[in-house]
Parts: C-alpha cells; sequence; structure tokens
C-alpha cells in the first residue's frame, strides 16, 4: 500500500471510532435529529466544527495547508442539498454512517449503501446532461464566508461558536 | 456535563471535540506526505466503489464517462479512510459491547412495521435520490458538514442548511403522519 493509502486508513479507523463512540452512526440518531426529539449528532457535528475550524483556518494563515472551498454552484448547491435531505430523511443514514452502521452490526445498512452505490451510477451516467443544465445555471466559484461579508474570518469564528454554544444551551435545557 | 451518555457512549461535545482534532492533524499529515491538504469526505468513495463494479461488467463503459475519469476510479485515500471508517466502527462497538445486529431501526419500525423489505425498499430508495443529491451539490455531511464548514466555505454552509432543512421537512411528513 502506497502511504497516501496507509494515511486514509489509519485516519479512517479514528474517525470511525470517533463516530461510533459519539453513537452518531445509528439510523435512530439520524433520524430523531431531523425530529428534534435527540440533537445528538448535530451536536457531534457543531463541536467537531467548532475545534476543526480554529486549528485549519490558522493552519492556512501559516501557509501549512490550503483550503479547498467546494465551488458554489447555485443549481448543484440548492438542488442538490435538497434531494440530499428528503433522501436523508427516509434512508436515516448518510455515506460517511452507513458505512459505519455496518460496523457496529446495523446491517440493514447495506440497503442504504446499495441505493447509494446505485444513485452514484445514475449520477454518473447522467452527468453530461447534469452540465449543460443544472451546473450551468449560475456559478460563483470556491468562496469563502469572511470573503464574501468583507470581515475578518476570527469575527465570524467567535460568532460561530457563540452561536452554537447558546445552541448547545438550549438543547440541554430542553433535554433533546 | 457528563462525559459517558446512558447507553455507554461518549459524550456527543466530547467525542465531537476530538474529531475536529483528528480533522486538523488530518488536514496537516496530508499536506506532508501527500502534497496537498486532504479533508475528510465520504461520498466520492461511493462513485469509486461503483466505477469498480461496473468495471468488472464492462471496462470501456467506465473508461468513456465523463464523470468517472474525473473522479478517477482507484483505491485511493478517501477510499481507504472509508474501509478505516468501518474498521474503527466495528473495533469500538465490539470493545464496549454495542455492537447490535439490527434489520430493522426502532423508529422506522414503530412507523412502518417489522418488514424487512419495506425497510429495504425504503432505505435504497432514499439511497439513490441522497447520493444523486450529494453527487450534484460535490458532497455528503462529511465533505461539507465537517470539512467545508471549518473552512467557512460559503457552498458548505448553504448545503448544510439544506441537508437539515429538507430534512427535517420530510423526517416530519413520513415519521409523524398521524401523530402530533
Amino acid at each position: 500500500m502506497t502511504t497516501a493509502q496507509w494515511l486514509g486508513l489509519i485516519t479512517g479507523v479514528g474517525f470511525g471510532f470517533l463516530l461510533q463512540k459519539g453513537r452518531v452512526l445509528r439510523f435512530d440518531k439520524q433520524v430523531a435529529a431531523m425530529l428534534w426529539t435527540d440533537m445528538t449528532i448535530l451536536k457531534f457535528m457543531l463541536s467537531s466544527v467548532l475545534v476543526g475550524m480554529v486549528g485549519i483556518l490558522l493552519m492556512s494563515d501559516a501557509g501549512m495547508i490550503q483550503l479547498a472551498h467546494k465551488p458554489m454552484n447555485v443549481g448543484a448547491i440548492v438542488l442538490g442539498g435538497s434531494l440530499f435531505g428528503a433522501g436523508w430523511a427516509v434512508m436515516g443514514f448518510c455515506p460517511g454512517t452507513s458505512v459505519g452502521a455496518l460496523g457496529e452490526g446495523r446491517w440493514h445498512a447495506l440497503f442504504a449503501i446499495a441505493g447509494m452505490l446505485a444513485g452514484a451510477a445514475l449520477y454518473a451516467e447522467l452527468y453530461p446532461f447534469m452540465k449543460t443544465t443544472v451546473l450551468a445555471w449560475a456559478d460563483f466559484g470556491k468562496i469563502g464566508l469572511p470573503e464574501v461579508l468583507g470581515i475578518s474570518k476570527w469575527v465570524i469564528v467567535a460568532a460561530f461558536w457563540a452561536g452554537s454554544i447558546a445552541l448547545f444551551a438550549w438543547f440541554e435545557k430542553k433535554g433533546v | 456535563m457528563k462525559w459517558k451518555t446512558k447507553d455507554g457512549g461518549w459524550s456527543p461535545y466530547l467525542a465531537g471535540a476530538l474529531l475536529g482534532f483528528l480533522a486538523i492533524a488530518s488536514a496537516y499529515a496530508t499536506t506532508v506526505w501527500m502534497g496537498k491538504t486532504n479533508f475528510l469526505g465520504a461520498s466520492t468513495t461511493f462513485v469509486r466503489a461503483v466505477g469498480f463494479i461496473e468495471r468488472f461488467f464492462s471496462t470501456a463503459h467506465v473508461e468513456a464517462n465523463a464523470y468517472f475519469n474525473k473522479e478517477k476510479v482507484t483505491l485511493d485515500w478517501q477510499f481507504m479512510l472509508i474501509i478505516g471508517l468501518f474498521i474503527g466502527a466495528l473495533i469500538s462497538s465490539l470493545t464496549d459491547k454495542s455492537f447490535k445486529l439490527e434489520s430493522v431501526p426502532p423508529i422506522w419500525a414503530e412507523r412502518f412495521g417489522p418488514s424487512v423489505w419495506k425497510r429495504a425498499v425504503g432505505a435504497f430508495l432514499g439511497g439513490i435520490v441522497a447520493m444523486f443529491g450529494a453527487r450534484m451539490a460535490d458532497g455528503c455531511p462529511s465533505g461539507h458538514g465537517l470539512s467545508g464548514m471549518m473552512q467557512l466555505s460559503v457552498s458548505s454552509l448553504i448545503a448544510v442548511a439544506l441537508f437539515f432543512g429538507v430534512g427535517m421537512v420530510v423526517a416530519r411528513l413520513i415519521y409523524r403522519r398521524g401523530k402530533s
């Protein structure tokens, strides 16, 4: 195996371990978050973003890593994001958690994985069509929020931390 | 704040924060060892995996496909990340005894009954729609939800709002029918 493959494998083991320990791999946790009855996955996700963003942005400022924004393609993000949300609610897994759920014995995740493979195959076939339609509507390119708003990224990070902590406090108060 | 949850897991704040540190270490490690910063993600691996499956039937078809050429059907870093994710979840669940063979998840069973086939059809159809959307949006809750939000990408912030927003509406429609 190459260095890149080993690196991926080792990082993945840590990724899967933490997702499982956080109990976010389960269908019930994902659907419960969408029903506002158990916000575990949102707490988990926002906690990793809060920690991650500080390190990622600091390292990017120091020139240690390069950011890689995904393009703000309006049709792709709006239509794709909505389709994902709808499918996610029915399936109860996202791509990463489906594989992890299988690892913790929830074998029904196999049906979700099969569906997602079929969805990926379908997209590959329709890609030329997507390129001339949805993907061609409007593309603002690879943009970050600080450049768009014209304010320091650290102001946004501070606001993000404050907002998330307020949200956490509210979740805990409501017991969800 | 409790560090352990009732079901023997770790506090989602703790496990999530640790994943944040892992994401930072991973971004740096991939830059050093691979020459290019790679961020955590999952959905492109499904494209590569189905590319491998299709190649088994027709190599020519996969070679001629523009999307497979764009994403490259190889066992790359992210593919190994997803294999590792499976192993990590297996190790964690076996060691804390939360591993459980489950054929139908409880919330689903409560609404649609214990039929495995109903669940299979739902998961399969949902999977098609979700992955089609994720490929269109170029990311899933890993690529957009974790990695993109950490970078304050505009596309990711909007994508995640839609993932959850539409997910909440649809979840309410399907799992709450006849209730509240």
